[in-house]
């Protein structure tokens, strides 16, 4: 067998494969527990009261204005400090976490916006009350509105999911820049796994226009 | 015709209120009998929307309070105010249908989650109502695929479904176009002959001459004139409410 063959499929498809898993383990726990707690942080930033808007707002600008490799660091370095020690897969989904949480709020929040305040006096005037005229009638408009913007913020984890290696726990990236390394062959390795990047984000977007698909409404944006 | 000795099944209480420093509503005080028609007449800015809309509290009253059947209620508590809104239909100048759900759901929705019955139940429902003001066959669209006097025909059905007491309607046709009016009104007529006690804003000239019990015309916040339309928009009569109205167009042709 040619070396290069041999290279790529005894060498370099197990280690990111490996590290394929650990990408996988980090994105998807991330994406779910950021969408939730933008959705918290999104409907804290449009309908709070009192000191829990302005919170939510400081903490929306605070994540999305300082770089996420400068938060993992803290979390994971910083933290230590003041006597919190975090393993390396903990603080990094918990950087995404905060993250993607903070992304989500903005559409979240210009999503739960654009309902019309009429919808809101129908659903009073019919007895709804303020939980149920939340969750029947604010959130399901809101949540598709806010879908494509959401979906963009998570194809985006996707990509950065790779700066889990700067804390030592080896994802993809992490993993091929071990092999990278090891073998001098920079260019191969990289290629190989944008690659893998590609399929990921691929598979993510492709899922999430099903979804948009599946939630078509006639009249719901287009 | 309603005699005073009846109880009144909706009372309005000495209502008054104001909203950005000014004062939209004076001490509005009124009574609905059952199978009553009432209907608010007066320029933009006298006070119809704000007071249609403090009878179910959707906008809270600076002082004064409503009674329904003789009980009075409280705002301040959420449940019962929600048990209350549930009796009181309410429809809107501009129809604010849910704009995820399609009619028949937007029917139905309130039945399900509000009078908590079966998704069975409540659709069989939502059809009859939805047969009622003659869109059966429009179940399945969208608010974005139905006409202006569709969409108001499918929140009159929505809120008739929860079996209200009393109906409130807000200018029912003011967002429509001309054409579309004379639909809306007939399920309204419907209504009325069916003895629904109803107050309703309205231009509508010739459909309130032929329907109201009595009407009250609105001026900054009070109501200075009331009577039966027969009265009070006699031929030559001296009255503010035949004067307004013989200023606005009457665009109702045959209704």
């Amino acid at each position: 067998m040619n070396e290069e063959l041999v290279f790529l499929l005894h060498r370099l498809i197990p280690a990111l494969n490996e590290g394929l898993i650990m990408s996988v383990k980090l994105i998807v726990p991330s994406a779910v527990l950021g969408l939730f707690f933008g959705v918290v942080v999104g409907t804290c930033r449009a309908f709070g009261r009192g000191i829990i808007k302005p919170l939510a707002n400081g903490y929306a600008a605070l994540f999305r204005g300082t770089p996420l490799v400068i938060q993992l660091f803290i979390l994971y370095f910083g933290l230590p400090g003041i006597g919190i020690y975090l393993e390396p897969y903990t603080a990094a989904v918990l950087g995404f976490t905060f993250c993607s949480a903070a992304y989500h709020s903005e559409y979240i929040r210009g999503g739960l916006l654009s309902i019309k305040q009429g919808q809101l006096l129908a659903a009073q005037a019919l007895g709804f009350s303020t939980l149920k005229t939340l969750t029947t009638i604010i959130i399901p408009q809101a949540f598709r509105r806010a879908l494509p913007g959401c979906g963009n913020e998570i194809v985006y984890l996707i990509k950065y999911s790779s700066l889990a290696y700067v804390i030592t726990c080896f994802e993809l990236t992490g993993k091929a820049k071990v092999v990278a390394s090891e073998s001098f062959r920079f260019s191969e390795v990289f290629l190989v796994v944008g690659l893998y990047y590609l399929v990921l984000v691929s598979v993510a977007s492709w899922g999430l226009s099903r979804l948009e698909n599946k939630l078509k409404i006639p009249g719901f944006g287009h | 015709m309603q005699t005073n000795a009846k109880t009144p099944l909706m009372r309005v209480h000495g209502i008054s209120k104001s909203l950005g420093g000014r004062e939209i509503l004076k001490s509005i005080s009124l009574n609905l009998y059952e199978g009553e028609m009432k209907v608010l007449i007066g320029p933009s800015g006298g006070g119809k929307s704000t007071l249609l809309q403090c009878m179910n509290y959707l906008i809270a009253p600076d002082r004064g309070h409503i009674e329904l059947l003789g009980q009075h209620i409280d705002p301040g508590n959420h449940r019962e105010l929600c048990l209350f809104r549930q009796q009181v239909g309410m429809i809107f100048q501009d129809f604010n249908l849910f704009d995820h759900l399609c009619a028949l759901d937007n029917v139905s929705i309130a039945l399900r989650k509000v009078r908590g019955m079966s998704k069975k139940q409540a659709r069989e429902r939502a059809l009859s109502e939805l047969d009622r003001v003659g869109l059966a066959d429009k179940g399945h669209l969208y608010p974005a695929e139905l006409s202006g006097g569709q969409k108001q025909r499918v929140s009159i059905a929505r809120a008739l479904a929860m079996d209200p007491k009393v109906m409130l309607l807000d200018e029912p046709t003011s967002a429509l176009d001309p054409e579309l009016v004379s639909e809306v009104l007939a399920v309204i007529r419907g209504l009325a002959q069916n003895g629904m006690t109803m107050i309703m804003a309205t231009h509508q000239m010739g459909f309130t001459r032929s329907l109201a019990d009595e009407v009250l015309f609105m001026q900054e916040g009070r109501i200075i004139e009331q009577g039966s339309p027969r009265v009070l928009l006699a031929e030559g009569s001296k009255t503010r409410t035949l004067d307004f109205c013989s200023q606005i167009l009457d665009v109702e042709g045959g209704v």
